[in-house]
């Protein structure tokens, strides 16, 4: 082996530290060089060596298996016939789960024998090779720059002032287009965020079954899922529905606070949906404790005390949606938000 | 009466007694326990029997009257909706105190149950029990409707499949699989515990039905994409990522870099 290393001079290659200095650190390490090679039960046991082999095959024989059983699943668990919804998603299930076992063996067992064979089989042998002058040659050093300089003058930016202010004109000016379409990315929001889709005089819809709500049908204790009338036709549902989403409860009149009584019809209150945290849909109602939790921070609000945080990270409490009924009987907003609903924005001040 | 008393030391005197008492009750029995073929005597009954019940093993929380006291509710105007899920569910008794009433064993046979539902709905107004027709989600329940629903009205607590979840202060939504459909039914109707109600006109008993449908299809439903991990979602995904498939990773590393032996 040319490329091997020997053990460097030193005997064990370990700076000797004199007796008188003992405890300080020497004024410098001496490169310890290479441990000592130590050989593998494999390369002084022919026995070994054959374990070690039989390992390796037997590894890449589990990898022809496992392609087997991903071809064999892949040709035998058929979807060609009629039958129903679950039992073709059970031998989907089955499928899915052979062909990703089969395919997972296949090339594990392909990696792990290679990686087995060159650890326990090929030669370990441990060599140094340096590394080549990073610096080049004066003769190279000296042509670069002349090639350089020559293009400098040539180039004769030094001579034609009008190229070269020219061009310092047209490289200032070629970033203005960005900034023009980068004006136009899209619409501002406009008053967007401070509006919903409610208007005075609106029904209240179940969600997602859009049927309107007598305040007979709300019994103490219960809740509705609620959207706007006429939500279900607007052009940017989603939009619309991520801000309009009404959570509607019916407590115990006298569990109300006074000031969500002006909004409140016989003890029906409705609240916005939309947690003034993230923006997340506030729902899990506690009918007992009359709290909201938002499921995405903890923000708790109280029913009882006009939806005011009791505890987590929102700041705001959720905005009381003005409710009465229309000469139909039916539940209406009396008039839509009268604050933003939803998360801080920049602009809500 | 004389012969009788002259016989009353017979050595089958005993067993004659005892063929008496049981013929006695049989007959009893069979006349009182068929409650619902006479309508008016057998509910009257129905009453009584529930209330001996309730006096000696609710009353004392609820009340002797049922009308609450500290923490226990008032039981007025619940209805045997109410009581049918509470103590079929075995919610109720109450086993011990804790921020919510657990789902355990059942107390009751269904006949006791029945009886005391029937002395709380004589209490007041409230949900009675629904009918098996009106739960059974083969009467025109419709999974991927009721699918909708649940996601709106549903899922923030007890997540989108059924598996349930936690609440404040350590209370939470009950995992719905095996839940029966009468007693899923009860649950909206009559919102127990942290529960809300849902009422009759707000999801109907056709969209209560349909619910219904999409749980029990989505109890059934194999789970296609691999491991369902509890239908928890990205948290228990994560999980297994991070400590299976990581530590999976930084053993081959370590395998990969050890030195053979």
């Amino acid at each position: 082996m040319s490329g091997h290393t020997p053990a460097p001079p030193g005997a064990s290659g370990r700076e000797v530290v004199p007796a008188d200095r003992a405890g300080a650190l020497p004024e410098r390490f001496e490169n310890p060089g290479l441990p000592a090679h130590r050989l593998r039960m494999g390369d002084v046991d022919p026995k070994a060596a054959r374990r070690a082999e039989r390992q390796v095959a037997t590894l890449f024989g589990l990898s022809a298996i496992g392609t087997l059983i991903t071809i064999v699943v892949y040709f035998t668990v058929k979807f060609d016939t009629p039958m129903s919804f679950v039992e073709h998603l059970s031998r989907l299930r089955i499928s899915t789960t052979g062909i990703g076992l089969g395919l997972t063996l296949a090339l594990f067992g392909i990696g792990a024998g290679a990686v087995h064979w060159a650890k326990t089989l090929m030669p370990d042998e441990e060599r140094v090779e340096d590394r080549h002058l990073l610096r080049g040659s004066d003769a190279d050093r000296d042509d670069a720059v002349t090639i350089l300089k020559e293009g400098a003058s040539e180039s004769g930016l030094g001579r034609r002032p009008l190229i070269r202010n020219s061009l310092i004109g047209a490289l200032a000016l070629v970033p203005l287009p960005a900034v023009a379409l980068l004006r136009d990315t899209g619409p501002m929001p406009g008053n967007s965020l401070s509006t919903t889709f409610w208007k005075s005089g609106m029904r209240l819809l179940t969600d997602p079954q859009l049927q309107p709500i007598r305040p007979a049908d709300m019994r103490v204790g219960s809740v509705a899922h609620i959207v706007p009338e006429g939500l279900d036709k607007a052009p940017d549902y989603l939009e619309e529905k991520a801000k309009a989403a009404v959570l509607l409860l019916r407590l115990d009149p006298g569990d109300l606070d006074p000031k969500s009584q002006p909004g409140a019809y016989e003890g029906i209150v409705a609240y916005s949906k939309i947690c003034t945290h993230m923006g997340c849909p506030v729902a899990l109602y506690e009918q007992q404790t009359h709290q909201l939790l938002c499921p995405c921070h903890q923000s708790t609000f109280d029913v009882t005390q006009d939806c005011k945080v009791i505890f987590g990270p929102a700041k705001r409490a959720l905005p009381q949606l003005a409710i009465t009924v229309d000469a139909d009987g039916y539940l209406v907003a009396k008039h839509g938000f009268t604050e933003a609903v939803g998360p801080s924005f920049w602009e809500r001040g | 009466m004389t012969a009788l008393a002259a016989r009353r030391r017979h050595p089958l005197a005993g067993v004659v007694l005892v063929l008496l008492g049981l013929v006695v009750t049989g007959v009893l029995y069979a006349l009182l326990a068929p409650g619902r073929a006479s309508a008016a005597d057998g509910q009257a009954d129905d009453v009584a029997k529930g209330r001996a019940l309730f006096v000696a093993n609710c009353a004392s929380c609820h009340g002797i009257d049922a009308a609450g006291r500290n923490n226990a509710p008032s039981l007025v105007g619940v209805g045997a909706a109410s009581v049918d899920f509470q103590v079929g569910t075995g919610r109720m008794p109450l086993e011990a105190t804790g921020p919510q009433a657990p789902q355990s064993q059942v107390r009751f046979t269904p006949e006791q149950i029945s009886q005391l539902a029937a002395y709380v709905a004589s209490l007041g107004p409230g949900p009675g029990v629904p009918s098996p027709e009106e739960v059974d989600p083969a009467n025109g329940g419709d999974a991927s409707r009721g699918a909708a629903i649940f996601r709106t009205n549903c899922a923030m607590c007890h997540n989108f499949a059924g598996k349930g979840g936690a609440l404040t202060r350590g209370k939470y939504a009950p995992n719905l699989d095996g839940t029966t459909p009468t007693h899923i039914f009860e649950a909206m109707l009559t919102g127990p515990q942290s529960m809300p109600v849902f009422d009759d006109q707000t999801i109907t008993p056709q969209d209560k039905r349909d619910i219904i449908a999409y749980l029990k299809t989505t109890e059934e439903q194999p789970t296609p994409g691999g491991f369902s991990l509890g239908f928890i979602g990205p948290v228990n995904e994560g999980l297994v990522a991070w400590v299976v498939g990581l530590a999976a990773l930084i053993g081959c590393a370590v395998w990969l870099g050890a030195k053979s032996s």
